[in-house]
């Protein structure tokens, strides 16, 4: 067992989180107590002590479920499913075996229905519908490992993650279209007042109201998260049995939210980035508006001391001092946002934005081939995530034919905004460089140099892609005070807060 | 359940020395079920993961930090603890500016002062000894936690808000559960408090601080949950409402809000209904009564538009 931890640590370190010794060694501590065979118990309290961030916690789960995913009694089933696994490896055939695991499973009393190798299509469908109906979790599981088998098409030794075998799961699920033949089938129970309505959803009226049918759906919308979730489980058990936690666990490490490269993120890492940045920049206001008041002391302030002192009679008992007032820089932000960048483009304006009450004034403006200043949609919105949305949709950014040219951008603001520069000015320029072979009219950061008080490149590129094809970013970084590789959450929050 | 016996203090002093560990007094639950059987009989539901932290933090007498979005039960944790141990509740409330005379201890320099007036025979050594003893010392609440003989349950709540280097403080009493008082010596544990700390997560605390913890994270609750704890914690309230009330708030809570409602919004809402003696709630009903689930208008709006049925723009 202290191997299996040792091993499970060690998992924890690669994927990102910071494991200590102490830590290490509480969770030894913590087997000590915990029963071994409450699966739940020892993930929860494993977690208590190696992890020490909510943001780790999914990485955290994934770890768990690989390197734990063959022991209680509970999980038997997988066990069979992992000889089962095995000895299609030997033959060498992709042709799945559904579920020798899982009749065995259901023999035990888990779950009813299904779980026959010969199940067709339809048979497999009607089963889902009732899982999905009755939110038996039994059955949802007994679903998720038929589906699998059927569809997931897995073969043995193959390194890859498990995203191919999902997305091919699903895709021949179409959760989607079932969701809406529930919703479809609940509204047409309910308005003929039929005994068949799904259980526990209380005693509907004759008709749906919107509120009704929206509370309806979202409890099979969770029900099918439930069975997406379970079939992931699935997934991952048969490759563990197949390949091995560490071999599994090495292709199955995802970035932690702050450390996903925005620029390639799927959209479920797009949903996580967005979470994670509005904590992130409260924390980040809370943290420059306190280093702004808690300043170094001041030289002595000889005036105002003397003018304390007339109240102790002439004697400066209580010294008064010139506390330093860092100025708020003025912040002018010029984004890229044709499609490459557009992710990285929405998440700098919407962190500069949700701080701006760090910045003196912040000023925005988007491009791709023509420029447009949308600091409008910020000012009156109290929620950054509606005027990114609005930018989007309203931001008049196209000249010619929508292909990035920073040039023409720069150009045209220059002639527009330049004056607006002032010496109290940052400038930001975040883009990749892009330029589809037009011209750099490199110039203007030049002229924006001399009049600004910086004048810094944020580029969601790694390092060592600047300059190769069409990037023109060196032509531009010889005029700017910085160019910075801004790839991550971490990156941004790093150098925004070295900014105010 | 049962309270700390005073266990023999040299012993476990020694058998600190040699592990490394604190040692813990008599355990106060044996299984994890009955911590959570426990908590649930002083109105408290937790889920796997609460008693499992709650369980292991009296076996291996260490502190727990609670994080975790506002309103999810993480003081409140802390007290159904207490009261569930039969324990006194030290509650030391964090804020910025916090400092060491506050959290800790102070010497009381009036009664010193005093003292030293009362009688001025006395040679300076022997006063020195005196002005400095244990009665002139104000405890505050961690020390009081520390000297206590009852059993106790430490709060220090809303540690983030102390600046990084309070956090100091407290390393000594989380990790040694010991006070060093430069005059007067080191004051241990006579017995082991169980401590939580809650954080709203405002900042990020330090790693020394986080090591010295177990960490757990309350979320807000799966539905079943929040039906239940609706159940119990709103006297009078139907079952039906109940499930309506945590199912609207699980819709709101899918939304993109600027703050999702909490447990105790909800609780708050579902006490509402009840007084207006609201059977089912209707999207009109939900409509007028958002005010006390959401906190700003712009998510009003949104919630109302969505719970009326139109679809939103994205």
């Amino acid at each position: 067992m202290l191997d299996l931890l040792t091993g499970f640590v060690a998992e924890l370190r690669a994927a990102g989180i910071p494991v200590s010794l102490t830590e290490h060694l509480d969770a030894a501590e913590t087997l000590r107590h915990v029963p071994m065979e409450d699966r739940e118990a020892i993930k929860y309290t494993l977690g208590a002590s190696l992890v020490k961030s909510s943001t780790h916690w999914r990485a955290y789960e994934t770890a768990f479920e690989i390197y734990f995913s063959l022991r209680g009694p509970d999980y038997r089933i997988e066990e069979d499913g992992a000889e089962g696994e095995g000895h299609r490896g030997d033959d060498g055939e992709d042709v799945s075996i559904p579920g020798q695991g899982s009749r065995r499973g259901q023999g035990q009393g888990r779950g009813s229905g299904g779980g026959q190798e010969g199940m067709t299509p339809e048979e497999l469908a009607e089963l889902l519908y009732k899982a999905l109906l009755g939110a038996n979790s039994a059955i949802v599981a007994a679903v998720a490992r038929q589906a699998v088998s059927r569809y997931a098409g897995m073969e043995a030794g193959r390194p890859v993650g498990g995203t191919y075998y999902l997305y091919r799961t699903l895709r021949n699920l179409d959760l989607d279209r079932v969701l809406e033949q529930l919703v479809d089938q609940a509204r047409a129970a309910t308005s003929s007042l039929n005994a068949d309505t799904p259980p526990g959803d209380g005693a509907p009226p004759a008709t749906l109201t919107p509120l009704e049918e929206r509370l309806l759906r979202d409890e099979y919308q969770s029900r099918i998260d439930q069975l997406r979730q379970e079939i992931e489980n699935e997934i991952r058990r048969r490759l563990v049995a197949d390949r091995g936690s560490e071999a599994l666990a090495k292709s199955l490490r995802k970035p932690l939210p702050e450390d996903i490269d925005m620029m390639h993120a799927t959209r479920d890492e797009l949903v996580a980035l967005r979470k994670s940045l509005q904590p992130l920049s409260r924390k980040l206001a809370v943290r420059l508006a306190r280093k702004r008041r808690h300043g170094r002391k001041g030289a002595l302030d000889f005036r105002s001391t003397v003018r304390h002192s007339l109240s102790t009679g002439g004697v400066p008992v209580d010294p008064k001092f010139r506390y330093p007032r860092p100025s708020k820089p003025e912040i002018v932000v010029i984004a890229d946002i044709s499609g490459s960048v557009a992710s990285f483009a929405r998440f700098t304006l919407h962190l500069v934005h949700a701080i701006s009450s760090q910045f003196s004034k912040v000023r925005s403006f988007v491009f791709i081939d023509g420029i447009d200043e949308v600091s409008r949609f910020f000012d009156g919105a109290d929620d950054p995530s509606e005027a990114v949305h609005r930018i989007n949709t309203e931001a008049d950014v196209i000249w010619v034919d929508g292909h990035s040219d920073y040039g023409h951008a720069f150009t045209v603001f220059w002639e527009r905004w330049g004056e607006e520069i002032t010496p109290r000015t940052s400038v930001l320029l975040l883009g990749d460089a892009r330029n589809n072979y037009h011209a750099s009219q490199a110039w203007v950061v030049k002229e924006l140099r001399a009049r600004a008080r910086h004048v810094y490149w944020l580029n969601p590129e790694p390092r060592a892609y600047w300059n190769s094809g069409d990037s023109i970013v060196g032509e531009y970084a010889v005029h700017c005070d910085d160019v910075v590789e801004v790839r991550t959450l971490r990156q941004l929050e790093r150098f925004v807060g070295e900014l105010a | 359940m049962s309270g700390v016996v005073g266990p023999d203090r040299a012993a476990r002093a020694a058998e600190e020395i040699t592990t490394g560990f604190p040692v813990a007094g008599a355990p106060r639950f044996d299984s994890i079920g009955e911590v959570r059987t426990g908590l649930a009989g002083v109105d408290y539901l937790a889920d796997e993961g609460i008693s499992g932290v709650v369980f292991l933090a009296d076996r291996l007498a260490k502190p727990v930090l609670v994080e975790g979005p506002a309103g999810t039960g993480k003081t409140e944790l802390a007290k159904s603890v207490a009261r569930l141990t039969g324990s006194r509740l030290i509650r030391l409330q964090c804020y910025e500016g916090l400092d060491e005379s506050k959290a800790l201890y102070e010497w009381n320099y009036k009664k010193q002062l005093l003292r030293i007036q009362a009688d001025s025979g006395q040679s300076w050594q022997q006063l020195e000894e005196d002005i400095f003893s244990e009665e002139f010392l104000l405890t505050r609440p961690l020390l009081e936690a520390i000297k206590s003989t009852e059993p106790v349950v430490l709060l220090i709540d809303e540690v983030d808000r102390v600046e990084l280097e309070t956090e100091a403080l407290l390393l000594e009493i989380l990790s040694e559960y010991q006070v060093s008082i430069p005059e007067l010596g080191t004051v241990r544990a006579s017995q082991i408090p169980l401590v939580f700390l809650t954080s709203n997560n405002t900042r990020e605390l330090s790693e020394a601080l986080k090591r010295r913890c177990l960490y757990l994270h309350i979320d807000y609750p799966k539905l079943d949950r929040e039906r239940a704890i609706i159940e119990t914690r709103v006297p009078g309230i139907g079952q039906a409402l109940a499930d309506q009330v945590a199912r609207i708030v699980r819709s709101i809570r899918t939304l993109d809000l600027k703050k999702s409602p909490s447990v105790s919004e909800t609780l708050d809402w579902a006490r509402t209904l009840v007084v207006l003696g609201v059977q089912s709630i209707d999207a009109e009903q939900a409509k007028d009564t958002l005010h006390i689930l959401l906190k700003y208008q712009s998510d009003i709006d949104r919630a109302a538009k969505e719970l009326a049925g139109v679809e939103s723009p994205d």
